[in-house]
């Protein structure tokens, strides 16, 4: 058994000391640990997106990372783009254009139009198709997830 | 699996290099190929699992005294979106674009995707045409060696377990330098591929010099095409040329068939995607 290892990060706006093990991915800390299960596991090699978290305002795939290095770094998961004000319209737009079908890949979704939408605030069909391009819907319903982003980019536009 | 003894984060390349020196700790950086494989039970923990992250130098990216050095740790997206690589190395910008997802972009390092030394790896076919140096360093001393002399194997490299990739150099490309990079796969994003292709050459006069040609994912390692640079090598690029080119490229590549493609179908492709990547070039 390996030892653990001490770290202090800060998830979704708190501060947070933990101790985990080495080999542990962040996903699995994330979900099992502390209990923020609106990350998914999906495929866990870095296919899907379903896993799709912000590491310093970048998005990775959490089943990629060690949870060690989470060490001195700032956390973002769907649970607190769920209460960011910033995201109002991004969520909106997923609600509005029905974004969502059977909602698994909903997250890594929401979490990686985040990453776009700070990248290319401007954000066209071409910045946002490519910019999920890691992140696959089995219910097949990236047209309305496509017109989502692109939705909030322009509201977000609007209000500045 | 083995478990991890201790683990590391150092700040300082010594102190880094100090940890590797009895060749018994697991390096990690960006993790985009280690979790898969550590995962998938083909690669074991060492003892020490070694975090090289925190080590600033490893980011560096310098231009001096005619040549580029690039930091392992430089990310795939920094490859794609640093303005000073974009200008002074195109080709590597480029095959960065091809590259998995924006995810592992954000994750991956170049000094990772030179250390996994896959065949089919996206930036070693450009770092093969534009003649990098891997830049390695133990604790006993630094040595550089030629990319086309460090694969040695699906996996396997010429780096000892006791050195850790500290940079990529790159002469910088002369004026009239003309280079392509193709990668053919079933989609664009997040696909190994099933061929990669690299040129490289200085056009003057309509003549070609200092040809460089390499191929991915159609051998053990990745590979410089020399019987096919040798034809192209002072040859003005007509259609005869270029038609002689693609079929001793066919020919030159050791394809195997697995999941992604036959080997039949692996030699169809490099043949007419060099055709056509050399047409490319003459009618600009």
């Amino acid at each position: 058994m390996s030892s653990l290892v001490e770290i202090s990060c800060v998830v979704n706006g708190t501060p947070t000391r933990l101790a985990v093990p080495p080999e542990t991915s962040a996903l699995a800390l994330l979900r099992d640990h502390l209990g923020l299960s609106g990350t998914k596991y999906g495929c866990g090699e870095g296919e899907c997106g379903a896993c799709t978290i912000l590491v310093d305002g970048v998005s990775v795939n959490s089943c990629l990372m060690f949870a060690v290095d989470f060490d001195g770094r700032t956390v973002t998961t769907i649970e607190g783009l769920a209460v960011d004000r910033a995201s109002d319209p991004l969520r909106q737009a997923f609600v509005e254009k029905g974004g969502v079908q059977c909602g698994f890949c909903t997250p890594g979704m929401v979490v990686q139009s985040r990453h776009v939408l700070d990248k290319h605030p401007n954000a066209g069909p071409d910045e946002v198709k490519r910019g999920l391009e890691g992140n696959l819907c089995r219910c097949t319903g990236y047209k309305k997830i496509v017109e989502a982003v692109i939705t909030a980019a322009a509201a977000q536009s609007a209000a500045e | 699996m083995t478990a991890i003894e201790r683990y590391l984060a150092p700040a300082g390349l010594d102190d880094a290099l100090a940890a590797l020196a009895g060749g018994n700790a697991t390096i990690l950086a960006g993790g985009t190929d280690l979790m898969p494989q550590i995962n998938a039970g083909k690669v074991a923990f060492r003892p020490i699992l070694l975090n090289i992250r925190r080590i600033p130098e490893l980011r560096a990216v310098e231009v001096g005294q005619g040549r580029i050095s690039i930091g392992a740790l430089v990310t795939i997206n920094e490859l794609k979106d640093n303005p000073v690589i974009a200008k002074a190395v195109p080709l590597l910008a480029e095959a960065a674009d091809h590259f998995a997802s924006d995810q592992v972009r954000n994750m991956g390092t170049i000094g990772g995707n030179v250390a996994n030394a896959s065949p089919a790896g996206d930036t070693l076919v450009p770092l093969l045409v534009l003649d990098a140096e891997v830049e390695l360093a133990s604790a006993t001393g630094r040595r550089s060696v030629p990319m086309a002399e460090f694969f040695t194997g699906p996996g396997r490299s010429v780096r000892r377990p006791d050195e850790l990739i500290t940079a990529l150099s790159l002469p910088l490309p002369r004026l009239r330098t003309v280079s392509r990079f193709v990668k053919f796969g079933t989609r664009p994003a997040l696909d190994i591929s099933a061929v990669s292709i690299g040129f490289s050459a200085t056009l003057d006069g309509g003549r070609l010099s200092d040809v460089r040609v390499a191929f991915g994912a159609v051998g053990p390692v990745p590979m410089r095409g020399r019987a096919t640079e040798a034809v192209l090598e002072g040859a003005a690029l007509d259609a005869a040329i270029i038609a002689k080119a693609a079929a001793t490229a066919q020919g030159e590549v050791k394809p195997i068939d697995d999941l992604r493609a036959s080997a039949w179908y692996r030699r169809e492709l490099i043949h007419n995607l060099l055709g056509k990547v050399l047409s490319d070039v003459v009618s600009r």
